[in-house]
């Protein structure tokens, strides 16, 4: 728990002072919403195991929906990205009443056709720009400070993130997460206990669709446009390939797995072409196979086996850090 | 229907696919008593519970708990009303705390597990009563493991204290002795004798020692069907219930008292 504090101090003082480096602050920003995205899917994978294949539609409608807004509405932007996470936690909770009921797979299987049909929607709808996207999205201001400056954005952006972070952290360590634990570990027990657990799912399905949009509404600010590519089955996918990879379950894993999965893709684009989406498929299986509990979860892992060799054989705490 | 019987069915059926696995059972529990559920395997009996707890809706027949129907109810729903179930598999959250697995049950009550908002440190004023619950079945000092790595006794008993928690009415246990040793067995019917006091406890068991030493009623199911219902020493002659019990099982039925 100490050793997790100081890295996340030590991880906040590198966020804070990254301009500072000359880091592009765009990369960063762009980084720092997918790691949200991967936060909030985990939220809902990782602590109330619900598979979601459709998480996309959340990110990519917040992104239209706030885009519209200030471009064509003359929206500021905390109520343009404010609308956007509104309209998603309000998608999840359509998506979220038709499937809940489902279990596994049938459940995982709805999400994503529900995810296809909002797809449609966008490709279909005039205020999207169709294939070419909705272009020209202002940056606007908060509390009279211009955003147009990529410093000045990526504080803002940043802040937005690391306090969806700690909101994470809460939800999982409040009385509800306690429940929702309950539920992803015996859920007949849990209902024998006289919890209604579908209102818990849909609550926790509800609060991850709210912050994917959010995701999807920041970074539609940050590159000024909302495409397709957001709301597309693959984007989906990635999501879930992130989570995996850096640890489904635990808190830091998802964020590190978006950065892993982002950068690769923005440096090996360029270099390879298509063949990004191949290596990340290699990735994918390797991290299947080879390191399930993900990276994250593995060095966990490692570290809970040499703590219980240190510690007397049948004394180990409950720990979940 | 009367309020001596704080549960009651009536021609409770339940089919599967054509295969009818509980067959118009109408079985009363009186208040206050331990009531025994016996029948070879396969007779039905956790299929009863799954009915009465409504983890599984009837085909046909009624559910009355303190005469009231409620055989339309959500399962949670019937849990809240104090008709509380534990499992024939030992049934506990094995990666939380043994602390923690009673606290879950203990905070339904208080009415704040919705708040996502809140510290879980709020849930910190339960722990007292948690302890005391642990301490009732004997696993105080295992209160900070991992339910997971308790041995086989102890998450029966840590299932005990959950339910517990809920200060139910009426305890439905699927098995409890199930899969122990003599030292567990004793320890566990102990545990079940003394929470017994100011409750109802319906009871599936199929050993017969401690059906016998507990039990103030015994109902025999076999094939869906109930076939004979009495105190131990009435249900033990009935011929018809000695050659359901065939075998190994006869034996441990003569010989048990
Ligand atoms: N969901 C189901 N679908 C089909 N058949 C079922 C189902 N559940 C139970 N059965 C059948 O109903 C019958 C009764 O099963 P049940 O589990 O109620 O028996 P039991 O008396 O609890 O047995 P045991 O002593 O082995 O626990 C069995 O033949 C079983 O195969
Ligand atoms: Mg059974």
């Amino acid at each position: 728990m100490r050793a997790a504090t100081l890295f996340y101090l030590v991880l906040g003082a590198v966020a804070l002072a990254l301009p500072l480096l000359g880091v592009y602050p765009v990369f960063v920003m762009k980084l720092l919403c997918f790691a949200l995205f991967a936060c909030a899917f985990n939220l809902l994978l990782g602590f109330s195991g619900m598979l979601s294949f459709g998480h996309a539609a959340y990110l990519g409608s917040a992104a239209y929906v706030t885009g519209w807004l200030m471009a064509t509405q003359g929206w500021g932007t905390l109520p343009g990205v404010l609308a956007g996470a509104v309209a998603a936690a309000g998608l999840g909770l359509v998506v979220g009443l038709l499937a809940i009921r489902r279990q596994g797979i049938y459940f995982a299987m709805i999400t994503m056709a529900l995810a296809q049909l909002i797809y449609f929607v966008c490709v279909q709808a005039p205020f999207t720009g169709g294939e070419n996207g909705l272009q020209g999205v202002p940056r606007g201001e908060v509390l009279g400070l211009t955003l147009n400056g990529d410093i000045a954005l990526y504080y803002f952006v940043l802040a937005c993130c690391a306090g969806s972070f700690l909101f994470i952290r809460r939800v999982v360590h409040s009385p509800f997460g306690q429940v929702l634990k309950a539920i992803r570990e015996n859920e007949p027990r849990a209902i024998s206990l006289g919890y209604d657990v579908e209102r818990y799912k849909l609550l926790v399905f509800v609060l991850s669709a709210a912050l994917a949009g959010l995701a999807g509404s920041l970074k539609c600010l940050v590159l000024g446009f909302a495409t397709l590519t957001d709301v597309q089955q693959a984007m989906s996918g990635e999501v879930i390939l992130m989570t995996l990879l850096g640890g489904v379950g635990t808190f830091f894993g998802p964020a590190l797995g978006a950065g892993i999965v982002i950068t690769l893709q923005e440096y090996l684009s360029d270099r390879v072409g298509p063949w990004v989406t191949v290596i990340l498929g290699a990735i994918f299986i390797l991290c299947v196979l080879a390191f399930r509990r993900g990276i994250v979860g593995e060095l966990q892992a490692l570290q809970a086996r040499r703590q219980a060799r240190a510690l007397s054989p049948g004394a180990n705490a409950a720990r979940d850090e | 229907m009367t309020m001596d019987y704080v549960l009651e069915t009536k021609d409770l059926t339940r089919e599967f696919k054509g295969f009818v696995a509980v067959n118009g059972v109408s079985l009363r529990v009186q208040a206050g008593s331990i009531h025994a559920l016996i029948g070879p395997n396969g007779a039905g009996k956790t299929t009863f519970f799954n009915l009465l707890t409504k983890f599984l809706a009837p085909s046909s027949g009624t559910i009355y708990y303190r005469g009231t129907d409620i055989t339309r109810e959500g399962p949670a729903q019937t849990a809240r009303r104090g008709l509380v179930r534990s499992f024939q598999i030992s049934s506990i959250f094995p990666h939380m705390s043994v602390l923690e697995n009673v606290r879950v049950a203990l905070q339904r009550k208080r009415g704040d597990s919705f708040r996502f908002w809140r510290s879980e440190r709020a849930l910190a004023g339960l722990d007292r009563r948690a302890m005391e619950l642990l301490h009732s079945v004997d696993i105080g000092e295992f209160a900070q493991a991992k339910a997971v790595d308790l041995p086989y006794g102890r998450k029966r008993a840590l299932e005990l204290a959950t339910t517990l928690a809920l200060e139910p009415d009426v305890m439905l246990l699927d098995e409890p002795t199930q899969g122990m040793g003599h030292e567990d067995v004793s320890r566990v019917t102990e545990l079940i004798r003394k929470v017994a006091v100011n409750r109802t406890i319906l009871m599936v068991e199929h050993n017969m020692s401690v059906v016998a030493s507990i039990a103030d009623r015994i109902s025999v199911l076999q094939r869906g069907v109930i076939i004979a219902e009495g105190p131990y020493a009435e249900v033990s002659r009935n011929p018809q219930v000695v050659e359901a019990y065939m075998g190994s099982s006869a034996e441990a039925l003569a010989g048990s008292h």
